[in-house]
């Protein structure tokens, strides 16, 4: 299994940025979801992040909101989110869950963690945990082996960036920009402030995501930040193609540009 | 508050205790509250915490709040003793506390004014909040319009249709409504929306949170400013009767009326404080809106507190007749007070609601909001049990204007 350790590890000693991609499990049906993210790997991302679909995704804009709401109209399940984590696994690549809290809450935060673990899952993003919330479930990860991500964001005062990072293994989430996630036609000059101010707190590798959505963003991001975090640019191409085949193929060209731009 | 001339309290605002019913230090009232947010909004969160901890202990700010709810809002609000219609509570002696009569026709003026004030302390030019049947977006509007505050109110496009006469009061306020169209285009839906928004604008702008739901600090400060309800009451019944009510009733959707009539009541061991969710169409009929009688503990909207779930943790859209109470969560403060047993709750389904909704207007001349005439029927079956004896304080929380379309359809009027 491939750790997020080794992936870091791997993408410092190539002198490189790592490239994470997100999908929603069930979208845009639920093997065309696991189909979705093997593409996105083999045309060079690292680390997959599985969204957990959930009826209120008050982080998210337009187009993740809209992969979510036919994900859920499609009957996706916690165990169709983990039958995908297994599959996508299987492809070599370091895969997460991201997911607000309460399907974790509700599922049971150990068997949540101990079946993600079973299923080849490596950790989980939890967007709307915030540390004084997460000691029930960095007990029950760390019991699992599995990483816990945290987020910090350009409002984060020094204080709370040690809290996050005090929490977070595998890496820690800049969220570049205040907003929802959505691709934007310039990455916030923030972000990069962000990470130097997270570096000052932890070791950790650092990955930047929100509002990046080309090559050449992924180019300017890999300059200061450990990860480059992309999700609704690829959803996008899904929602926008004929079919799936096609919007695989979509994806998997932006990837492509995306991994180029990492590696400049 | 009652007594002309005298000047609203850092009591009257938030208790005098020694109650042990204020939330710690991370808003938890006991399991319940907390924060569950991007943490990018936490600072914000702190901030109102911060200007809101001064502001009521702060003489200047306890004036200008008084100021406005007296001359403004139209404080203190009367209490209504409903003979004729208490006939139908086996004779129990039924008493209305008349928020119906307030400027904009509900408590939630109490909140608004006290939220648009903190606004201003927080150096803020514009308000954003969610609206379900209009009440709260109008009473927002209303308050950004006397205070100069840009407005922007999120409405899902279903209720923007159900309640179009609201929306066009929040237009003629000067208030920006945007119409909600994704998920089920509710009110769970406009406060997603409302999340979004101020996550993204957050440096200029304060969401004026609606009821006692929400991370903390907001059910803290939204039930503060809606105490006075139960401080004023308390003090009337008093007055009237010359000793408190044996039961207060309130009508519980997001809670914050129901709060601000029982608060003042928590220390008086002897007095039953009773809330009333809406069963819609009934139990099993599965549309409904009893979160707290037949849902379960979760994470909704920012805070731990029950809602109406799946066995994964999918928000169920709530049903009702009446828009406030349509609402799958609840404060934060109503489930620790129903877990440790010093409030009860119950359902009254749509036809209960519309039968009190209707006796009261014959009996008494008083048309209600149908949210609180959920609470008028709960005070009738609660008669038939504690007696002729027992005297029930009722919280009329709003007035049954808006529901003019929901009634003529209900009633072939």
């Amino acid at each position: 299994m491939t750790t997020l350790q080794t992936v870091f590890a791997k993408a410092k000693a190539d002198n490189r940025a790592a490239l994470v991609g997100y999908l929603p499990a069930g979208f845009p049906s639920k093997d065309g979801a696991i189909a979705a993210a093997a593409a996105l790997v083999e045309a060079g991302c690292d680390v997959i992040e599985i969204g957990l679909p959930y009826s209120d995704p008050l982080l998210d804009g337009p187009t993740i909101q809209d992969a979510v709401h036919r994900a859920l109209s499609n009957g996706t399940r916690i165990a169709d989110v983990m039958r995908t984590v297994e599959g996508v696994a299987a492809t070599g690549a370091a895969t997460l869950v991201m997911t607000y809290w309460n399907p974790i809450d509700r599922y049971g935060a150990e068997r949540f963690a101990r079946d993600l673990a079973n299923a080849g899952g490596v950790g989980t993003i939890t967007p709307d945990l915030t540390p004084e919330e997460s000691e029930p479930w960095r007990e029950a990860s760390a019991a699992a082996g599995i990483d816990t991500v945290f987020l910090v964001a350009p409002s984060s005062t020094e204080q709370r960036i040690k809290a996050v990072v005090d929490c977070c293994t595998g890496f820690v989430y800049a969220a570049s920009l205040m907003g929802v996630t959505g691709a934007r036609e310039t990455v916030n000059a923030a972000a990069e402030g962000l990470v130097a101010r997270t570096r000052q707190h932890t070791d950790l590798p650092v990955c930047v995501g929100l509002g990046v959505g080309t090559g050449a963003q992924a180019a300017e991001v890999a300059a200061y930040a450990d990860g480059v975090i992309v999700g609704s640019a690829f959803i996008r191409r899904l929602l926008d193609a004929p079919d799936e085949a096609a919007g695989r193929e979509s994806a998997a060209v932006l990837a492509r540009d995306m991994a180029k731009g990492v590696r400049r | 508050m009652a007594n002309e001339g005298s000047i609203l309290t850092a009591a009257d605002l938030v208790g005098n205790g020694p109650h042990g019913d204020d939330p710690d230090m991370h808003g938890k009232f006991g399991l319940f509250g907390g924060r569950f947010v991007p943490e990018a909004l936490i600072p914000a969160l702190d901030e109102v915490a911060a200007v809101y901890e001064k502001a009521k202990n702060d003489a200047e700010f306890l004036r200008e709040f008084d100021h406005l709810l007296r001359t403004y809002a139209g404080r203190p609000t009367t209490l209504t003793d409903v003979r004729r219609f208490s006939e139908e509570a086996g004779g129990a002696r039924i008493v209305l506390k008349r928020e119906d009569l307030t400027h904009t026709g509900a408590h939630k003026i109490n909140n608004v004014l006290g939220q648009a004030l903190i606004t201003k302390r927080l150096g803020k030019k514009r308000v954003i909040a969610e609206t379900g049947a209009g009440q709260h977006g109008v009473a927002t509007a209303t308050a950004a319009a006397l205070l100069g505050l840009e407005c922007v109110i999120y409405m899902g496009a279903v209720d923007c249709e159900r309640q179009a006469l609201n929306v066009a009061r929040m237009k003629l306020l000067g208030a920006t409504v945007v119409p909600v169209t994704n998920g089920s285009q509710t009110l769970k839906d406009a406060i997603n929306e409302a999340f979004r928004d101020w996550v993204t604008n957050v440096d200029t702008t304060h969401y004026l949170f609606g009821t006692v739901a929400g991370p903390h600090p907001f059910p803290e400060m939204v039930r503060d400013f809606a105490r006075i309800i139960g401080v004023e009451a308390r003090r009337q019944m008093l007055e009237l009767t010359g000793r408190l009510p044996d039961a207060v009733c309130a009508a519980v959707g997001g809670g914050s009326n129901a709060i601000g009539a029982f608060h003042a009541f928590i220390g008086d061991e002897g007095v039953q404080l009773h809330g009333y969710e809406a069963a819609g169409r009934g139990l099993d009929s599965g549309e409904h809106a009893l979160t707290l009688t037949a849902g379960s503990v979760g994470v909704l909207h920012g805070s731990r507190t029950y809602v109406l779930q799946d066995d994964e943790g999918q928000t169920i859209e709530s049903h009702s007749i009446s828009a406030g109470l349509d609402y799958p969560g609840v404060g934060p403060e109503h489930a620790w007070l129903k877990d440790s047993g010093r409030a009860t709750y119950h359902g009254i389904t749509d036809d209960e609601a519309m039968a009190a909704f209707s006796l009261l207007a014959r009996t008494e001349g008083i048309i209600p909001a149908i949210e609180s005439s959920h609470a008028l029927a709960g005070a009738l079956k609660l008669g038939r049990e504690l007696g002729p004896e027992a005297t029930i304080l009722v919280n009329l929380s709003g007035r049954g204007d808006k529901d003019m379309g929901t009634a003529m359809k209900y009633f072939n009027l």
